[in-house]
């Protein structure tokens, strides 16, 4: 009892310092709610501002919720997420907003942090519901994203995966996703290095600990089976080893002609460096993880001649893709990964949706979807199956004079 | 007369907290957040009162308790998936069997136990449940690291009673078997290991038992989890989950049921009413946490239940005249 006594009196302190900080963090929010969904553009949102008071029924604000991890070990790709989807928010804000029937729909963002984990995606949607979102973002991890699959079906909401990879994530009919997923992406590059590269042994390294990279590198060995060719070495490690020595090795006393690192960028540093210290000059392939391998790896030469399948490479001259990197980078002084440029699509598909629609209920925007056709970032004219899955053309991207380069067909 | 005063405010206490939340849940006034909130705490309170039998009472620290959560996680999403039954037959089934392997993994566990104590048995139950998860991500019948998906929601908020009774079951077994002698046993090796083996209490038999209990209670905990996400994976069952649950143990005062309870009611909570502060969540979150512990801990606080018992002593020396 006397511990008990002890603990009630720090457990009130702490409810009380917990409800005033609740208290001004929501305030703080709703300040800053509008100035963030709108940087550049406060002449414009003061303008709507004054004519929802006025004149009402013209123009309306339409909520899109987002979430994903924007704190713990996988912050990065959340926060990309939110910046990316933040950019095209602002340019069809500043470009007058989405005109459906007779009214003007000025988007705003809502997200919240799931921590890329089951549980919290689970809290992060049911909170956003609260707000009253209109259209679901989300998630940005294939675990979180499956999570709340069943709740979003319940709720007859579209949702739109901008980096769900893994197969379950569109299982229902009110889900798609932007990216490739995780078999597709290995389908790809395992036809890829047999009929254009014309491989027949290859070697794969593969972090068994990510649903992502085991995803992939099952698919690929298999279509690499398929295909005739044969799998030589399968080599695993788990999420967090920066030592590849012991699978170099291996593959090094195979035949094997190329190396496949279904993998992010951080680990195919550490990979291809060793690869080179142990004189190895197998050439190595990917996927789309490897966007972002030229800023981290020391020696360029390591990754060099290195092909990629990948969506989306921001150092590319095309024009839509530098106009979205400058803006980006003028806004968060980072450059956009993927995930960013998946969440620029799939922001702009949910615009789409709402004008081929004519309404903003949630049942004729799903009905929409299959019959839209967007220029995005991350694919020229995609459309959208009715199980949710993206139809675009897969883009391979080669290091070369370390540069990156779309391989030209 | 005591005990039984004290009993019958814990059945009061337990009827209003389900009747209030009924009320809430039906009543349509708690929100969506708030509603998806109530399973995770009682998972948590589940997981912080086991752990504190082996933390708070018999005075070993353990690292791996997420290790237990996810065998019966696993085990019992398995056998949900997998099982020909009603869902609420193979749910019931579900839950004695994750218990049951759960157990036989902490039988394991308990006998390097009786070998080491203290810092040296943390390190051992902390490479224990990293082996549970790596056994776990390697294994084809458990997906992997691309984990089980497509488990029945069945101890949602939908089913809230359900998932109370199995919290009150917890609780129950817990403070039943601390106020037994078995239970006298165990806090006695936690005072003096040395004078309870004196005294003839078989040391390493308590141990185990301990042990076994609350790997049973976790693994319990681990299938209403997974029941209520729907999705495992191992990546979430690694050390931090560990300490996580060992932090609400702490925080609720090592030895203090009732502590646990509340610690892990807060600390589950927190995060999600903190969401306003939006990119300083977590900084306030470890703040907040930082402050508790600091006030617990306090000349003040100490103060404040000096007082208490001093008036205490005062009523027990009136109603001595």
């Amino acid at each position: 009892m006397k511990k008990f006594g002890k603990f009630m009196v720090s457990a009130v302190a702490a409810t009380l310092v917990v409800s005033s900080l609740t208290g001004c963090g929501s305030k703080e929010d709703e300040t800053e709610a509008p100035t963030e969904t709108s940087a550049e553009t406060d002449d414009a949102s003061v303008e709507t501002n004054e004519e929802e008071t006025t004149t009402s029924g013209e123009t309306a604000e339409f909520l899109i919720g987002g979430t994903g991890p924007l704190t713990g070990p996988n912050a990065s790709y959340g926060t990309s997420v939110k910046q990316g989807a933040e950019i095209a928010i602002q340019e069809i804000n500043n470009a007058g907003g989405v005109t459906v029937g007779d009214t003007t729909y000025t988007l705003a963002l809502a997200f919240e942090d799931d921590e890329a984990t089951e549980d919290k995606a689970i809290q992060a949607y049911n909170t956003l519901m609260d707000q009253g979102i209109q259209v679901l973002m989300g998630g940005t991890t294939s675990g979180a994203t499956i999570a709340i699959t069943d709740l979003t079906a319940e709720d007859g909401i579209l949702q739109i995966t901008p980096s769900g990879s893994a197969p379950e994530c569109i299982q229902y009919d009110n889900a798609f996703r932007i990216c490739f997923s995780d078999p597709e992406q290995g389908t790809a590059m395992a036809d890829y290095a047999v009929d254009v590269l014309g491989y027949t042994k290859v070697a794969v390294i593969y972090d068994n600990a990510s649903d992502y990279s085991a995803g992939i590198a099952e698919a690929f060995e298999e279509e690499i089976a398929a295909k005739g060719g044969e799998v030589v070495a399968s080599e695993s490690f788990t999420t967090g080893d920066t030592d590849f020595n012991t699978q170099l090795t291996k593959i090094k006393g195979t035949d094997a002609e190329v190396i496949f690192i279904p993998a992010y960028y951080q680990d195919v540093t550490y990979i291809t460096k060793q690869a080179s210290d142990m004189g190895m000059e197998l050439p190595f392939i990917g996927s789309d993880g490897w966007d972002g391998v030229l800023a981290t790896v020391s020696d360029p030469a390591t990754v060099e001649g290195a092909i990629f399948a990948s969506p989306f490479c921001a150092a590319v001259d095309d024009p839509n893709v530098v106009a979205f990197v400058e803006a980006y980078e003028a806004a968060y002084s980072a450059t956009p990964d993927q995930f960013a440029a998946d969440a620029y699509d799939a922001i702009y598909t949910i615009k789409a949706a709402m004008e081929q629609a004519g309404s903003t209920e949630s049942e004729d925007l799903i009905a929409a979807m299959t019959e839209i056709t967007v220029n995005g970032l991350t694919g020229e004219s995609i459309t959208f199956s009715a199980e949710g899955a993206p139809n675009k053309e897969i883009k391979y991207v080669e290091i070369k004079d370390g540069q990156y380069q779309y391989v030209e067909e | 007369m005591e005990n039984k005063k004290k009993l019958l405010i814990n059945v009061v206490i337990a009827i209003v907290v389900y009747a209030a939340v009924m009320i809430l849940l039906n009543s349509g006034l708690l929100n969506r957040q708030m509603r998806s909130l109530i399973t995770p705490i009682c998972t948590n309170v589940m997981l912080a009162v086991s752990l504190c039998l082996i933390v708070g009472f018999l005075g070993e620290l353990t690292l791996g308790h997420a290790g237990f959560m996810s065998l019966g996680a696993y085990t019992g999403a398995l056998l949900s998936l997998n099982l020909p039954f009603p869902p609420y037959v193979s749910l019931f089934i579900a839950i004695i069997a994750g218990g049951c392997v759960a157990a036989v993994a902490g039988a394991i566990i308990g006998i390097p136990v009786l070998r080491l104590r203290g810092d040296y048995l943390a390190i051992v139950t902390l490479g224990f449940g990293e082996i549970i998860r790596s056994v776990i991500n390697a294994l084809d019948i458990t997906g992997g690291a691309r984990g089980l998906s497509g488990i029945e929601r069945l101890t949602n908020y939908n089913h809230f009673t359900l998932v109370f009774v199995l919290t009150l079951i917890v609780i129950v077994v817990v403070s039943n078997l601390i106020n037994s002698r078995h239970g006298r046993a165990i806090c006695a090796i936690r005072d003096n290991y040395i004078a309870a083996e004196a005294c003839g209490i078989p040391v390493s038999r308590f141990k185990i038992m301990a042990f076994i209990i609350s790997a049973f209670l976790a693994g319990i905990a681990g299938v209403v989890y997974a029941h209520n996400i729907g999705i495992l994976k191992p990546a979430n069952f690694d050390y931090n989950t560990s300490i996580e649950i060992l932090v609400m143990v702490v925080l609720g005062g090592m030895g203090s049921i009732k502590g646990s309870i509340i610690a892990a009611v807060i600390l589950t909570a927190l995060p999600e009413l903190l969401r306003g502060a939006a990119d300083y969540r977590m900084l306030i979150y470890s703040i907040v946490l930082i402050a508790m512990m600091l006030f617990r801990n306090s000349n003040f606080n100490a103060a404040l239940i000096e007082k208490k018992n001093l008036k205490a002593m005062q009523k027990l020396q009136k109603e001595g005249k």
